[in-house]
């Protein structure tokens, strides 16, 4: 067993970092309060090759592996969750070209992404179906030349500014998953409604929004894999994203427990550094325990992707511990920072608040804990 | 006794920078020149530099040296340093000091200790102290081989001299025609700054802004206070990377090193970088709502309060104080 | 332009925690986050803006260090440098060894410099030597703290900062050497696809023997490396009560004339 990673990684690592404390971290800050979307910043991102890590040699991009992409998302989020996000969503939306598409496709719908910063959402929460993803509503229809879409998706980052929409829907609803299909919708097209940004408690700096499909016509040549199969292509994106989406807990992890870290070394109370209390001690050890431990199971879950080895029971297992981790992490960081860690002033506040969305999206822990359950008591 | 040549600058008023006394005072009791390139000082700084010590001042001549150039002051230096069989070398460290002593360096083919804040002498041997790494940490530094081995001293550094040499120098002033090759790279032309303030590095009095300035225009503040008291103004590195100064007033690791009596800090929280920078000030005021701000560990005077209430009073309190 | 040397330098990052050696021979360098000299990094950015007008410019980064921690070679090439040569050196050396040693391994790459460029001081040891000491070595002008840069076929325009923010203007002939300061420009990235290409980049490796250096060439020793004395704890007032203020600050400011004597 080998723990140490390549001399290239490093380098990713290094850069990835560098670009977080450069660019991300000095502007976190304006960008939660404004709300306002840093496109510059994601271009900035784009240009050092730090975005679309997913695309393959052969269409223009780094062709990275899993473990590449998680080492890197750790770093961006260590700059701010927030801004991670929606640099995330890009490879989100563009895995299920990689895993499904056609050469065609793929020249076509990922190397304009190699070529120039462009933005992609992946479609598949509705407003009444999160957790229960395989019961949307959302139809996608034969219409003899090209297919219909109909329906609402909710929750769409990067929904305003995307180039192109993943989208999954079903040709009848009562088929579960099976009924599922997945098409490519290029920006522009007619009936695509784009909703109000969402005021968030956190990841300000990601656009969120709700997306209305009202008779979009969708080439048939957009269809991803074959019909009915939409449900099988999110699975195996999502066994691909979830330890990128728990990178960017262990990075937010590892942020938080720095700052932590400095602070307590900075601030003396009863004549002596707060660092020195056992109170403070313990919570401090509490987050390199979590933290670590976090890293280890994700590293692990993005070994076994590459690996092409079934990684659900161990992705779910990091996605949960590395999220809730955070939380805690994130709770007991500001605790440290006691009334400035509630201030605007100092930049805790807001990981505290981004580290909630960590145990909602791309699976809740509750979730990720009934898939856990579900492979432990399916090998027996 | 070592024959020394300190070669000095002239200031606005045709004096000797007065880097140049605070190496006299410390090189007393030795065989002391003092050269300068191009024009020589005013009467009244001959007889300054005579009381503290200088026998010969050298005014190097030649019509390549109208305007500082690295080449042209490098190559005048050497010929009077082959001539005149000094054994040290020394200068300040400024602008044209840390650029042609390097050069000189190389054409003596001879060490130079450069930006030393401290030095003893042990009979004829010179044993300097420098900062590495920004002034986190300090190293004696000591000249191998033959000489004559250069030195350049931080300006504000050393202190000037508390009393005048025991005997005075002579003090005679000439000429000296040196030869000067062809200048390859030589000022055009020169933007003068807006100001005609010190610069930071050579100042005696600095008053520095962090990001509690909030925006560029609130600079003017700190303005009206450092023109109360002959002060320079800085900034921290977080006020120049959010664009509310220019690098050239950056004080701190990757801007300049300073040292002058008295530091003013106002709303910087003093960052590793940062403290690093100033350190050596002599006194340290610091100005901040934090206070637990780590400025206030190196700070001698440590105000708890709003730079925008704190610095106007200050002002107000100085001029009474200088009667302005 | 033809060749283009960079002089870059691996440096313990600003945010380093500089701790002596026992013995005081150096700094302890276990442990330590190595950056580029952050000055270089305009140098590196400068070379490869001068690269994209003359695309036939081959950019060659040199620097003298040890082999176990190059990054900073690897940076630059990753950032687009066309090649590098590192000559090996363990523990501190002084300017000149440095100087010369760069002479020597510019010479043995069979390449004649049109620019050699560098960042204006390295963060570790502040000396500021090198690439005037190098200038003079090779009998090259040179121009130091540069903030502003334009090539001309073969004309130089250069602008360099001076006291109290004055700007010097200087035009002349290349080969000469330029020591670049921040504001010059913004350096890229390192990206992603340039650390892959930057593996397949030659990096030339010389013993400061093969290009020239003796141990007569240390001219300067550093030695007694400790923290600087701490300054005992000062006097602290609080005047966040806007009513206490005024009384406080003319304390304050009594006490720099008759405590502190520097008013």
């Amino acid at each position: 067993m080998d723990f140490s990673l390549s001399s290239e990684q490093k380098e990713y690592q290094e850069l990835a970092l560098k670009f977080a404390k450069n660019e991300m971290i000095p502007n976190a800050a304006k960008f939660d309060e404004s709300g306002e979307f840093p496109k510059e910043i994601f271009e900035k991102a784009w240009q050092a090759g730090l975005l679309n890590t997913c695309v393959p040699v052969e269409y223009g991009g780094a062709g990275f592996s899993n473990l590449d992409a998680v080492l890197i998302g750790e770093c961006l989020a260590y700059g701010c969750m927030g801004m991670n996000s929606s640099m995330m969503a890009n490879d989100l939306a563009l895995l299920p070209i990689v895993i499904a598409g056609t050469a065609e496709q793929k020249k076509k719908f990922l190397t304009p992404f190699t070529e120039k910063f462009l933005l992609a959402s992946f479609c598949l929460t509705e407003p009444e179906n999160g957790s229960d993803a395989a019961g949307i509503k959302t139809s996608i229809v034969d219409k003899g030349d090209h297919y219909e879409v109909n329906g609402n998706k909710m929750w769409i980052t990067n929904g305003g500014y995307a180039d192109l929409y993943v989208v999954y829907g079903t040709k009848d609803a009562s088929l579960k998953n099976k009924g599922i299909s997945c098409v490519v919708v290029p920006k522009g097209t007619a009936g695509i409604e784009i909703g109000k940004k969402e005021d968030k408690l956190g990841h300000r700096a990601s656009d969120t929004r709700a997306i209305t499909f009202n008779k979009v016509k969708v080439p048939k040549e957009n269809l991803l894999g074959k019909e009915g199969e939409g449900w099988q292509i999110a699975m195996k994106t999502l066994d691909h994203s979830r330890p990128l989406v728990a990178a960017s807990a262990v990075g937010g992890a590892q942020r938080a427990m720095d700052l932590a870290v400095k602070y307590a070394l900075e601030r003396k109370q009863f004549g002596k550094s707060i660092s020195e209390f056992q109170a403070v001690q313990f919570m401090l050890a509490e987050m390199g325990m979590r933290t670590e431990a976090s890293r280890m199971l994700v590293y692990q879950a993005a070994w076994m992707a590459d690996q092409k080895i079934r990684n659900t029971k161990v992705a779910s297992i990091a996605k949960a511990m590395a999220s809730d981790g955070l939380m805690q992490t994130a709770t007991d960081a500001v605790q440290i920072y006691g009334g400035y860690g509630y201030s605007k002033e100092y930049p805790i506040e807001k990981i505290f608040r981004d580290a909630k969305l960590l145990q909602i999206y791309e699976g809740t822990s509750q979730i990720q804990r009934m898939v856990i359950a579900r492979e432990l008591l399916r090998s027996n | 006794m070592a024959k020394i040549l300190i070669v000095s600058e002239l200031n606005q008023s045709s004096l000797p920078k007065s880097v140049t006394i605070e190496i006299l005072g410390k090189c007393k009791g030795h065989q002391i020149d003092v050269a300068f390139v191009g024009a020589g000082p005013s009467e009244a700084g001959s007889k300054m530099l005579a009381e503290y010590g200088a026998q010969n001042i050298l005014v190097l001549k030649s019509d390549k040296l109208s305007s500082y150039s690295c080449e042209g002051y490098s190559a005048a230096v050497k010929e009077v340093a082959k001539s005149g069989g000094y054994h040290y070398i020394f200068t300040g460290a400024t602008a044209a000091g840390k650029d042609y002593f390097p050069r000189l360096s190389a054409e003596l083919q001879t060490g130079l200790a450069s930006d030393v804040t401290n030095f003893t002498w042990e009979g004829d041997k010179f044993f300097g102290t420098r900062p590495f790494f920004a002034g986190k940490c300090l190293a004696k530094v000591e000249m191998q081989g033959s000489g004559p081995h250069l030195i350049s001293i931080r300006p504000n550094a050393l202190g000037m001299p508390t009393e005048k040499a025991a005997a005075a120098g002579a003090g005679k002033v000439s000429d000296t025609a040196v030869n000067v090759s062809e200048v390859k790279a030589l000022v055009k032309s020169i933007i003068k700054a807006a100001s005609s303030k010190v610069d930071l590095t050579e100042a005696n009095v600095i008053v520095s802004g962090g990001r509690a300035m909030k925006n560029a225009e609130n600079f003017k503040i700190l303005d009206e206070l450092a023109d109360v008291i002959g002060a320079t103004v800085g900034a921290s590195r977080a006020a120049v990377d959010s664009g509310f100064a220019p690098h050239a007033m950056q004080v701190g690791q990757t801007g300049k090193t300073v040292s002058p009596s008295l530091y003013i800090a106002c709303g910087i929280s003093g960052s590793i970088q940062h403290l690093a920078g100033m350190r050596t000030s002599k006194v340290i005021v610091a100005v901040n709502t934090d206070p637990e701000a780590p400025i206030f560990t190196r700070a001698d005077y440590g105000i708890v309060g709003d730079l925008f209430k704190i610095v106007p009073i200050l002002t107000k309190e100085f001029k009474a104080l200088l009667g302005k | 332009m033809k060749n283009i040397f960079v002089l870059v330098k691996q440096v313990p990052d600003t945010e380093t925690k500089i701790i002596p050696k026992a013995d005081g021979s150096y700094v302890e360098v276990t442990n330590i986050k190595w950056i580029m000299n952050p000055y270089d990094e305009f140098a590196v950015e400068q070379s490869l803006l001068i690269k994209t007008a003359f695309p036939e410019c081959n950019v060659t980064v040199v620097r003298v260090g040890t082999v176990s921690d190059n990054e900073c070679l690897r940076t630059a090439m990753a950032m687009g440098a066309d090649d590098a040569i590192l000559v090996e050196s363990e523990g501190l050396i002084d300017s000149f060894t440095t100087a010369k040693a760069i002479k020597g391994a510019i010479e043995k790459s069979g390449r004649t410099p049109d620019l050699i460029l560098s960042g204006k001081q390295a963060i570790d040891d502040d000396a500021l030597q090198v690439p005037q000491l190098l200038a003079g070595l090779m009998n090259l002008p040179s121009v130091s703290v540069v903030v502003g840069f334009e090539v001309a076929g073969n004309v130089v325009k250069l602008k360099r900062e001076v006291e109290g923010g004055s700007i010097e203007i200087y035009e002349l002939n290349a080969p000469l050497v330029v020591a670049c300061n921040k504001g010059l420009n913004t350096p890229r990235y390192a990206s992603l696809p340039g650390i892959m290409k930057a593996k397949k980049k030659p990096l030339a490796q010389y013993k400061l023997s093969d290009v020239g250096v003796s141990a007569s060439d240390t001219k300067v020793k550093y030695h007694g490396f400790q923290l600087p004395p701490e300054k005992p704890a000062g006097k602290k007032f609080d005047a966040m009560d806007d009513a206490k203020a005024g009384a406080i600050v003319k304390d304050v400011v009594g006490l720099l004339r008759n405590e502190a004597k520097v008013i």
